[in-house]
């Protein structure tokens, strides 16, 4: 027997690896859930929100005299009485250089700036009653000119949003990477360009926003329970903006029925009412209905980018240029603001391939619509349909197969610790592994010689390649460093009870994706207890560990981390003390399945319930010097790294039906390395479901305005989402490169779907219209766009 | 509460009397007035599909509803097909494939699930497709939804 020491994640027993249940799961299914709009206080009232019905417009007078009159209405607040109890704030980070934005307030003060925007709150005591005082107030408005179209944002004869910001021109960056311009110059170089659109879409979380506050004057303490991704980073904002200490306030985060970074943000609906419960002195409860959520919830990846790429006639790509436009609405999202979407798009273009030159922009600009922020994948759902589309282009420009292209530039399995020309740092990826490990899991041999038989009886398949890159576990390089309140740290705390159960409470949270069971997964297997023994406990400013909460895909990579570790300190902690009383050193034994065992035959010694009733209850039979701590706690976040990058790759094979313009997808596959992987289960359909969620993108999901500013699809008759009825199955298969960063060697999962689906769509669309020549670059495909590009619509 | 009308509904095998607004929603009246929490409201214009219940053995949406046309009526939640075990095979399968995240559309889509059950006991991957294809789920992308309600049949058949 080999008698090295088992790593901090290979020991007996380990769940690390193993597709267990996760623990929350029973209870979601009997309808146990306990989401915000489950839960009652006493003396609770609701409020719902008067909103503009203009992109743009003066508030001239606001009369709500007889709204004040209706049954039921406690409340009536406008703007200007709110801004006297909740300051507004301002959405810029110090890093992101030149990005300005205006103040925004809870309730929109003299003038509304999108469609939606919450204008006056009613509260009363059910929102039917809400709804029906809304009725009845009586706004007077003047409109004002709009800018709506992201395109004319900058022209003089636009309206500027907020002339004290000057012009519409929230934010931008160049970069020059390599040397673009010999390469484009080069005579032998072959030049593709395209223009790419990805259409404004939205998170539509089934639970809509919700919101209870619930402000103790008696006591001094807001009590805000919030469907929300990141805890902390809303006590801080409440605090800051009501005036209160941030221990006066406690946010906890019950069960979430999705977030998607939709529920990361801070929105003044949600603010307002944490104002109105101050104001109040009783809890109110706040629920974003279906429609209001429409115009209200982020938007996001508004984008158009103009794309060109240089390829050598023997297939080596030479460089990429972009010229990004994103168009924000009329303020940068507070706290995370709005530019890093566009920023991430400069970012990520071209991040799977070695260029010899790279010069991207990203223009962000202030426009009257829903505003746009961070949203699942943030940027590299559009960075990936541009490179990977610009990828095709190439290959179709020399004649040579989509999938050679990419062996001969992605990044070869060797090549790291390496930096690219957009200044990533990699660690360590598996781009030529996973690209090999799709095209055998899809059969691409096979699937093209299916398509051609497919070809000669008319009927036109696609088959799409996308490899991506993924940025995950981010460190204070993402918000701290511009002065964002936005922990990268997280903390994990592990006790071990008298009756030898185990309790963890985790600063990173919950949504559905399986936090609870990864934590439990990797505390069972580092103190050495069954998984059913473990408690976990997520979403609590007051009883987890301070942490950032649950985005950017860092749950399982600094989450996790900080469990394995304080995990493992308990389990070191136990053993001194069970080295005493079994007159044992420490070092010759362990813990297994919840027993102090002999470390080199696994011969029982001691119950963990017997060593916690020792000390529990029985403290003096243990000598007098000796440590009895059954607590660790200890916090982790990434040092050497600014981001920890993963990698994948995805295939879509497809029909088109060129009289309809429908689509129909017939396979979907996607490979993808997140380096350790603790439950395979949840981490496929952690895939699968970005996946579908990056498909609603590129088939169905827009946000459609007039030229007005109104949106056009504000319910989801008129917004499409991904159904079953129309989604494939998803094939999923891992390359494990685990980060050395940490000893949990944990990547994040949580986008790698998403990142990929719309460019393996795109391709597989227009290699599927190539015979008919046509092209598609502008999402979502819908059939009236690819009857247009047929010449038929 | 002028208009305000009495009902009398059987909910999950208890009966209720109760004063309602004409305009109230059954959904609504299930959450609200009888702290049914578990049946969820999604869309409240039809679509989604969350609160998706039984009434009178067959699927209907709790948003599209009124209360009062339920007075008479035998419903049933998500709450009540827990207890009395009716889709215990489809909820295990659920949690042995993971085929929920967040699990807001669960209840409802449990319950179209059943449905669907009942019309093919030993449904194709298109047939459940098709089955659920009036729930929205945002979070799974259906796939294990699938694979569990296949697995849930093949249970439910061998009895």
């Amino acid at each position: 027997m080999d008698d090295a020491p088992l790593s901090a994640v290979d020991r007996p027993n380990s769940y690390i690896g193993r597709s267990v249940p996760r623990p929350n799961a029973k209870r979601l299914v009997a309808g146990r859930g306990s989401y915000v709009d489950d839960l009652r206080l006493p003396r609770m009232a609701h409020v719902a929100f008067l909103r503009s019905p203009h992109a743009h417009a003066r508030i001239v007078a606001i009369d709500s005299a007889a709204a004040k009159q209706s049954p039921g209405v406690i409340r009536v607040v406008d703007g200007r009485e709110m801004a006297a109890v909740c300051t507004p704030w301002v959405g810029v980070l110090h890093h992101l250089k030149g990005l300005k934005s205006a103040p925004q307030h809870a309730l929109a003060v003299d003038r509304a700036c999108w469609q939606g925007e919450p204008v006056v709150a009613i509260v009363a005591r059910t929102r039917a009653e809400a709804e029906d005082a809304i009725a009845l107030i009586e706004v007077t408005w003047e409109e004002l000119p709009a800018a709506v179209e992201m395109e004319t944002a900058l022209d003089p004869a636009t309206a500027v949003i907020h002339p004290e910001l000057g012009d519409n021109l929230a934010f931008r960056r160049d970069h020059v990477g390599g040397d673009p311009d010999a390469c484009f110059a080069d005579p032998d170089a072959v030049v593709v360009q395209a223009t790419f659109h990805t259409g404004r879409h939205t998170g539509v979380c089934l639970e809509g926003r919700a919101i209870l506050a619930d402000w103790n004057p008696a006591e001094g303490r807001m009590v805000v329970y919030h469907s929300n991704q990141a805890p902390h980073m809303m006590q801080t904002v409440f605090a800051k903006h009501l005036g209160l200490r941030e221990g006066e306030v406690r946010v906890i985060c019950k069960d979430v029925g999705g977030s998607f970074g939709i529920k990361v943000h801070v929105y003044p609906d949600e603010v307002a009412t944490v104002a109105l419960s101050k104001m109040l002195g009783r809890p109110v409860k706040f629920i974003a209905d279906r429609i209001e959520g429409m115009v209200s919830d982020i938007h996001a990846r508004d984008h158009r980018i103009h794309a060109k790429a240089a390829v050598a006639k023997d297939g080596t790509l030479l460089a990429i240029e972009i010229d990004d436009l994103t168009g924000i609405g009329p303020y940068s999202v507070y706290p995370r603001t709005s530019a890093v979407e566009g920023n991430q798009v400069v970012n990520l273009t071209g991040g799977p391939y070695v260029l010899k030159g790279y010069r991207a922009r990203t223009s962000v600009v202030f426009q009257n619509k829903t505003p746009t922020c961070q949203y699942r994948a943030v940027g590299h759902p559009i960075a990936t349909a541009v490179t990977e589309g610009l990828v095709d282009l190439c290959a179709e420009a020399i004649g040579m197969d989509p999938a050679e292209i990419r062996r001969r530039n992605l990044i070869a399995d060797d090549a790291y610790p390496c930096k690219n020309l957009a200044n990533l740092a990699f660690e360590g990826l598996s781009h030529q592994r996973s690209f090999s490990r799709l095209l055998e899991l899809m059969e691409y041999d096979k699937l093209r010689a299916e398509q051609a038989e497919a070809r000669q009886r008319g009927v036109h398949r696609g088959i799409g390649l996308a490899c991506f890159i993924e940025l995950t576990n981010p460190s204070p390089f993402m918000y701290g460093i511009g002065g964002a309140r936005i922990s990268a740290m997280d903390g994990a705390t592990v006790r071990l009870d008298p009756d030898g159960s185990v309790q963890i409470s985790s600063g990173v949270t919950e949504q559905g994706q399986g936090t609870e069971a990864m934590l439990a997964q990797i505390t069972a297997s580092a103190v050495g207890v069954d998984v059913s023994r473990v408690r976990v406990t997520t979403g609590d400013t007051e009883t987890t560990p301070y942490g950032g909460g649950t985005w950017a895909s860092r749950g399982a990579g600094i989450g996790g981390e900080a469990a394995l570790q304080a995990g493992t300190a308990l389990r070191e902690q136990i053993l001194v003390i069970a080295g005493a009383m079994l007159q044992a050193p420490p070092e010759a034994l362990d813990v297994r399945a919840g027993v102090v065992v002999d470390r080199a035959t696994g011969a029982a010694r001691l119950p963990l319930e017997e060593l916690g009733r020792i000390v529990y209850f029985r403290g003096d039979t243990l000598p007098k010097d000796l440590p009895r701590e059954l607590v660790a706690t200890r916090h982790w976040t990434p040092k050497d790294y600014p981001f920890c990058f993963t990698n994948g790759a995805q295939a879509s094979y497809l029909e088109v039906d060129p009289d309809t313009g429908f689509v129909t997808l017939l396979g979907h596959w996607c490979v993808e390395d997140c380096g350790t992987v603790i439950n395979p289960m949840l981490v496929d359909e952690q895939i699968r479901g970005g996946v579908v969620q990056g498909l609603g993108g590129a088939l169905y999901e827009h946000c459609v305005y007039s030229p007005e500013g109104q949106l056009l699809t504000g319910s989801l008759a008129d917004y499409l989402l991904p159904m079953s009825g129309e989604m494939p199955d998803i094939t999923v298969a891992h390359v494990s490169t685990p980060t050395r960063e940490s000893a949990l060697g944990a990547k994040g999962a949580g986008e790698a779907g998403t990142a990929g689906a719309p460019a393996a769509v795109q391709n597989a669309l227009n290699d599927a219209l190539r015979p008919l020549g046509a092209k598609v670059f502008a999402q979502p495909f819908t059939p009236a766009r690819i009857l247009g590009a047929l010449g038929r619509f | 509460m002028q208009h305000a009308i009495d009902i009398s509904v059987t909910v999950n095998g208890e009966r209720v009397q109760a004063r309602v607004e004409p305009r109230t929603h059954l959904i609504d009246f299930l959450r609200e007035t009888l702290d049914l929490t578990g049946s969820h409201a999604g869309c409240e214009h039809g679509v989604c599909g969350a609160c998706s219940i039984m009434v009178d053995g067959q699927m209907v949406r709790g948003c599209l509803m009124l209360a009062v046309q339920a007075d008479g009526a035998s419903v049933q939640t998500i709450e009540g097909l827990t207890e009395s075990g009716a889709i215990a095979a489809l909820q295990e399968a659920f949690v042995a494939r993971n085929a929920l995240q967040c699990g807001f559309c669960t209840p409802g889509m449990l319950v179209a699930a059943a449905e669907l059950l009942r019309a093919h006991p030993a449904p194709t991957r298109e047939q459940v497709r098709e089955g659920i294809s009036g729930n929205y789920c945002r979070c799974t992308g259906y796939h294990a939804i699938v694979d569990a309600v296949i697995d849930a049949a093949a249970t439910m058949r061998k009895g």
